[in-house]
């Protein structure tokens, strides 16, 4: 097997570990936040919802899913080209949704599907610019 | 948070004496300390946001986060943003706006 196909190999594998890490966890922020319940929006309600996050482990099961996200977004963005990687980041928005209608049986009507079209659609637009169109060189203070 | 870590450029190299400077260098940007709590703010609107709405409209209506993010970048960043990408912000516009009429 040659090195290219290798390193192809080990990024589609990344990629794909870093969607199923982002899609997990909001899920489970979102398990663990129907588990604490609506937030009051007054001081006392969100310090209670606050406290509340700190103690719910499916919250911190979450917070491990997403920083495991991070770490597989930042190693295959140092294998391959932002352009390879962020696609699946736009992609990512239709999965969520498919799974949030599977696993926490959320009704999602025609509107909605149209509307998380068009945000794949633009989000991979937006994608596809160059990362920087500014001076690389480290911005002195 | 952009704007603080080109300050502090990339690390020299991977060993670990390179990456404690590279950090102790970003914790001492002022840009990061100011970066640091608001992403936290984010993440905890987030946290609210699902407890009161659903995930198939909280995470699509996030990627309006790129429409901010481009605004920024105009503005604040002074980058060049293309038509493209204006078309993609556009589009995102859009498809929020959809996605939260839809309400729950």
């Amino acid at each position: 097997m040659s090195h290219q196909h290798r390193l192809r190999i080990k990024t589609l594998s990344m990629v794909l570990l870093m969607v199923v890490c982002a899609n997990l966890g909001d899920l489970m922020l979102k398990r663990g936040m129907l588990q604490i319940g609506a937030v009051q929006i007054s001081g006392a309600g969100i310090w209670h919802a606050l406290l509340s996050t700190i103690h719910n482990g499916t919250i911190w099961l979450g917070i491990f899913f997403l920083v495991g996200f991070t770490l597989c977004y930042m190693t295959a963005v140092s294998w391959a080209d932002y352009s390879y990687v962020m696609p699946a980041g736009a992609f990512g928005y239709a999965i969520q949704t498919m799974l949030a209608v599977v696993l926490l049986h959320e009704a999602v009507n025609t509107q909605r599907w149209i509307g998380v079209v068009l945000i794949v659609t633009g989000v991979l637009l937006v994608g596809q610019t160059r990362p920087t169109t500014t001076n690389t060189k480290p911005v002195t203070p | 948070m952009t704007y603080g870590m080109k300050q502090v450029g990339e690390p020299e190299s991977f060993r670990p004496m390179a990456l404690l400077r590279f950090i102790g260098k970003a914790v001492r940007n002022v840009w990061v300390w100011f970066a640091v709590p608001l992403l936290a703010a984010s993440f905890y609107s987030l946290l609210i946001l699902l407890s009161w709405a659903p995930l198939s409209v909280v995470i699509p209506a996030s990627a309006f986060n790129y429409v901010v993010g481009t605004f920024g970048a105009k503005h604040l960043l002074k980058e060049h943003v293309s038509a493209k990408r204006w078309m993609g912000v556009a589009m995102v516009c859009i498809g929020v706006t959809l996605v939260l009429l839809t309400g729950k």
